[in-house]
């Protein structure tokens, strides 16, 4: 019998048809999914055909998303995504999504039922870490390793230690998967779990919605995770119930499975969080800085443009309008949250309340256009990463935070929590 | 693999979006990449950089964004190998996808300034510091790791083994 292994450990295993695996392991791990985006196809394709490569391994598992500089936004960027193009007409992908028919490609990927638990995927993008929301193994890779999968359908791996967080207690009334992700990212630092899978789990998990797990696991690589994973359970089910293309396999960790570490978290002592420039792990609780003034509000992003996160967005800003000096923009992660969105009377709010929306795209995130910086703007964002210059000038400023804050600042001009303006 | 060159000199965590930032990621030619490298931390680097130098960093080096264009922008640029304390993962798997040498050398990133002389040797896992006279020892990266950077790159390799049946050979 196979000695005690945990979800990452027990999926690898399976990937490479071995019993059983340990940390340390190298193993090549066939993949259920192939992944990249408009900025990084291109360097994948050129090291395809450099290679001689002429078909992907299976074009029904080989995914590329133009959701970065879309829809283009200078020649350049339209030159590059219609390389991908071609490519994928080439290739006869099936999963090809451009301008109209994509959205934010860790949005779109689980909303699609194209990654199912159990699955081992790998992405052109370092968020790809998300799909660990349900119980897939889900890492981000390089072009060339995605030039290289696309070709073998396979990728070699060390198999990582693992570091447990178990998240008990119930959580404040504003106080979502994004402030548990801003909060542990604040404990490990940004490289405190690095190369190491990021197993979440306890009751605050259990009890936590499937866009919230999507937050959690997105944000795994800011604190230098290889993967986020949590365990799939009845809402795992749930989720993939009439939406799965495949059969899910629901792996969970077993009794005595090694973790380098494992850290307890009260919840319930979480407050809203935000995390100052210039690093994910620089976190606050919101209230602590209710001086600062805001040029900009972002709600969106491949971490919190679920429909939930608009929702909460909307729960704030209903009835309400942003304060004058603030530039706010919803970015919907796909056409179906947007239709949603849209059904829901959220875009009405958001429009009433004097707030731009978008179609679906990276678009700011990472400073690709939607709303750059100048020199000396302080913006508030639901995005993943505050590193110098990341949305614009190197002497901006971006504060990351879940939608509740980020829809508060956007009312009060300065950083603020849904109670001070909801009064 | 013996290199030789100046070392620039950075702290922990230079992430990829200072080492070439998004609004040069409407490219992907390594000569386009490498005239705005480390633009967002060291904008005088591209002009005091000469072929062969050596970037030596602190902890984390590489850490945020999975962008291939970093290490492609770095070696274009003329460096000959990067030695950090530690390395962000997927930066570390790209640097050695795309043939571009790294150390892990926790010494030297402590020891080394910006202007020293540096020798790096790959087999012996092992820098030299010619200004200051020292020599500090490095991580020596798995066998198989080894085989990607002397192929030339991760396709190399896998040209190699798909040679021989298959579609793709």
């Amino acid at each position: 019998m196979a000695e005690p292994m945990n979800i990452t450990e027990k999926i690898l295993a399976r990937a490479c048809g071995q019993e059983s695996v340990h940390a340390g392991d190298f193993v090549n791990a066939r993949l259920d999914l192939a992944l990249a985006n408009d900025i990084t196809a291109p360097l994948a394709i050129k090291e395809f055909e450099a290679a001689g490569m002429t078909r992907v391994w299976d074009p029904e598992k080989v995914v590329l998303v133009c959701d970065h500089f879309v829809p283009n936004k200078d020649i350049k960027s339209a030159e590059q995504a219609k390389l991908v193009r071609e490519f994928a007409r080439r290739q006869g992908l099936t999963n090809f999504f451009d301008v109209g028919r994509m959205g934010i490609e860790h949005v779109i990927l689980p909303e699609k039922g194209l990654v199912v638990p159990g699955d081992v995927v790998i992405g052109a993008d370092s968020h790809t870490c998300t799909y660990g929301a349900l119980g897939a193994f889900a890492t981000g890779v390089g072009s060339t390793d995605l030039a290289a999968g696309m070709a073998t359908g396979e990728v070699w791996l060390r198999v990582p230690e693992t570091i447990r967080f178990n998240y008990e207690g119930e959580p404040g009334r504003y106080v979502t998967g994004k402030d548990y992700i801003l909060y542990t990212i604040g404990l490990t630092g940004v490289d405190g779990a690095l190369y190491e899978a990021m197993e979440f789990g306890g009751s605050a998990i259990r009890s936590l919605s499937m866009d919230g797990r999507f937050t959690m696991c997105n944000m795994a690589i800011e604190a230098g995770g290889k993967n986020g994973i949590i365990e799939p359970d009845a809402t795992t089910e749930e989720y993939c119930r009439g939406r799965a293309l495949r059969e899910p396999v629901m792996k969970k960790s077993d009794e005595g499975a090694s973790y380098s570490r494992v850290i307890e978290i009260d919840v319930s002592s979480i407050e809203p969080q935000v995390a100052k420039p210039h690093l994910p792990s620089n976190t606050v609780p919101a209230v602590e800085l209710s001086e600062l003034k805001i040029d900009q509000v972002v709600i969106g992003s491949c971490t919190n443009g679920r429909i939930e996160d608009l929702r909460m967005a909307a729960e704030v800003l209903k009835g309400r309008k942003v304060h004058p000096d603030v530039r706010t923009i919803v970015f919907p992660g796909s056409q179906l949250v947007y239709k949603q969105a849209m059904k829901e009377g959220l875009v009405d709010i958001f429009i009433d309340a004097e707030v731009a929306v978008s179609t679906p795209t990276c678009g700011p995130c990472l400073g690709g256009h939607m709303g750059i910086l100048a020199a000396g703007e302080r913006c508030v964002s639901t995005t993943n990463r505050n590193f110098v210059g990341r949305m614009g000038h190197t002497e901006s400023e971006v504060y990351l935070a879940g939608p509740y804050v980020a829809a508060a600042t956007a009312i009060a001009g300065t950083v603020a929590v849904p109670e001070e303006v909801l009064a | 693999m013996i290199f030789e060159g100046t070392a620039h000199k950075y702290g922990r965590d230079v992430d990829t979006d200072v080492i070439i930032p998004a609004r040069y990621l409407n490219t992907h030619d390594p000569d386009e990449l490498a005239a705005n490298c480390m633009e967002d931390i060291d904008k005088d680097f591209v002009d005091r950089v000469q072929p062969g130098d050596i970037i030596v960093a602190e902890e984390n080096f590489g850490c945020g964004s999975s962008r291939e264009q970093a290490p492609v922008a770095i070696k274009a640029a003329g460096i000959s190998c990067v030695v950090a304390a530690s390395f962000a993962r997927i930066f570390y798997r790209n640097a050695i996808n795309i043939g571009l040498p790294i150390l892990v050398c926790p010494e030297a990133a402590g020891d080394v300034q910006g202007g020293d002389r540096l020798r790096a040797d790959l087999d012996e896992g092992e820098v030299t510091n010619l200004t200051r006279d020292k020599v500090y020892q490095a991580d020596r990266f798995p066998d198989f790791m080894q085989e990607i950077v002397a192929a030339g790159g991760l396709m190399a390799h896998v040209k190699k083994r798909t040679q021989g049946g298959g579609e793709n050979a």
